[in-house]
């Protein structure tokens, strides 16, 4: 979708602001959004495909103001009342109202290190062999769904180069939306900062996106 | 564009006013969710913990150190990134698919998410607030040299920028450049000399002193 959150080349946020000795986190609560989301990441209800378009979902001025695990908490409501686990009234009221859907895993404490050690892996074998090689000239497609990609914006109906086969991986824009894992062979595609920038763009610059295959067109 | 909690209700945006204090949102959902039994409050504690004190950017000034100091890890780096970065005991969670990517003095390389905060947290731990927020999301795809300059690194007019924006699941290192003077330290000084921003790419390696 073409939602707020995808920034790459919008302009007027401002100067970056690092910030010198920056805390792992700015308040407690952020210690437990943190937690909280990876918990209920650990249900096994939604993907992180999911999780990523609950996150887009948030109406642009709010998710353009808000701090990011304001953002993750938002969206961690939102996959918390889909999936049948709490309400925002519940919420709102500070206590259980109803039995909720039943997780495939409460994350206890002793489970930590051993969630965390394994991760999420997403690359998935496939019997296919890859459309493109390395130095295979491209164009990405042009489209605009009302779903979940990963294409951005600013790299759409662009030309490049294929610099790298990454192997195969889950596809993001069905697996969001509860259409099955689909994976593709995803690569490392090169972009010219001129090809995407035009005018005035910085000569020394070349940019790379990560694509799924169905991503990208033959030239 | 980040605020704080605080800021919010100082500076009034259009929010649903659920979240004008997050300390009291986020506690009310903790405690919904603990009465459902879903949640397992010691649970949350022990990811942070593990966040605070185990995950961070040490681990990626580990194996810098090592790519510098010994060319058959580097060149484990360069062909399998996530199996070298695991011999070093750093696995797991936004760390599954690594790749490095290796500044050379033609090439800087800059890492980004544009869409979302993608991070490789196995080897730098938790993003900072700057990588998650709108002004560098946006601009470090267009405007490289003027974020770098905003974190005080100005690079030479000729040198080539590449930017690696994490649309997939791979989530990239940089390796910065061996400072000059730095012949003979060991991997443990060496990784003095790494700091996170680093291997971002906002940042070179420092110089020995």
């Amino acid at each position: 979708m073409n939602g707020p959150h995808d920034l790459g080349g919008q302009m007027g946020f401002g100067p970056v602001a690092p910030e010198p000795n920056e805390p792992y986190f700015h308040a407690e609560w952020e210690k437990r959004a943190l937690g909280l989301t990876l918990s209920c990441g650990a249900f096994g209800a939604w993907n992180i495909d999911e999780s990523r378009h609950a996150r887009e979902n948030i109406p642009p001025a709010t998710y353009l103001s808000a701090s990011y695990y304001e953002i993750w908490i938002r969206a961690l409501e939102t996959l918390l009342e889909r999936h049948g686990f709490a309400s925002r009234t519940e919420v709102d009221g500070g206590h259980r109202a109803f039995e909720p859907a039943v997780p495939k895993r409460v994350l206890t404490a002793d489970l930590v290190a051993g969630v965390l050690a394994r991760g999420g892996p997403c690359d998935r074998p496939l019997e296919s062999t890859p459309l493109f090689k390395p130095g295979d000239r491209v164009r990405t497609i042009n489209f605009n769904p009302e779903t979940h990609t990963r294409l951005p914006r600013y790299a759409r109906a662009k030309t490049g180069t294929i610099e790298a086969v990454q192997g195969s991986f889950v596809f993001p824009d069905a697996n969001a939306h509860g259409h099955g894992e689909n994976p593709q062979w995803v690569y490392t595609v090169v972009f010219n900062g001129e090809e995407i920038w035009g005018q005035g763009a910085d000569p020394t610059l070349t940019v790379s996106i990560d694509a799924w295959e169905s991503y990208l067109e033959r030239l | 564009m980040e605020h704080h909690h605080d800021d919010h209700e100082h500076h009034g945006h259009h929010h649903d006013n659920r979240y004008s204090d997050m300390q009291a949102r986020v506690r009310a959902l903790e405690t919904v969710l603990s009465e459902k039994g879903l949640i397992d409050p010691a649970a949350i504690d022990a990811i942070v913990e593990t966040y605070e004190t185990k995950i961070g950017p040490r681990n990626g000034a580990r194996v810098v150190a090592k790519a510098w100091s010994d060319p058959e890890f580097r060149a484990w780096l360069a062909a399998d990134a996530t199996a070298a970065i695991a011999s070093l005991g750093f696995t797991g969670r936004q760390g599954e698919h690594m790749r490095a990517v290796f500044n050379t003095p033609e090439t800087h390389n800059l890492v980004v998410c544009t869409l979302c905060s993608c991070y490789p947290w196995a080897v730098l731990g938790l993003p900072p607030v700057w990588y998650k927020a709108p002004a560098y999301r946006s601009r470090a795809v267009i405007d490289p040299r003027g974020v770098l300059a905003e974190f005080g690194l100005v690079l030479a007019e000729e040198k080539k920028i590449r930017i690696w924006d994490s649309t997939a699941e791979l989530r990239y290192l940089v390796i910065p450049e061996r400072p000059a003077g730095t012949e003979g330290m060991d991997e443990e000084t060496l990784s003095t000399l790494v700091s996170r921003d680093a291997m971002i790419g906002t940042a070179l390696a420092g110089a020995a002193t």
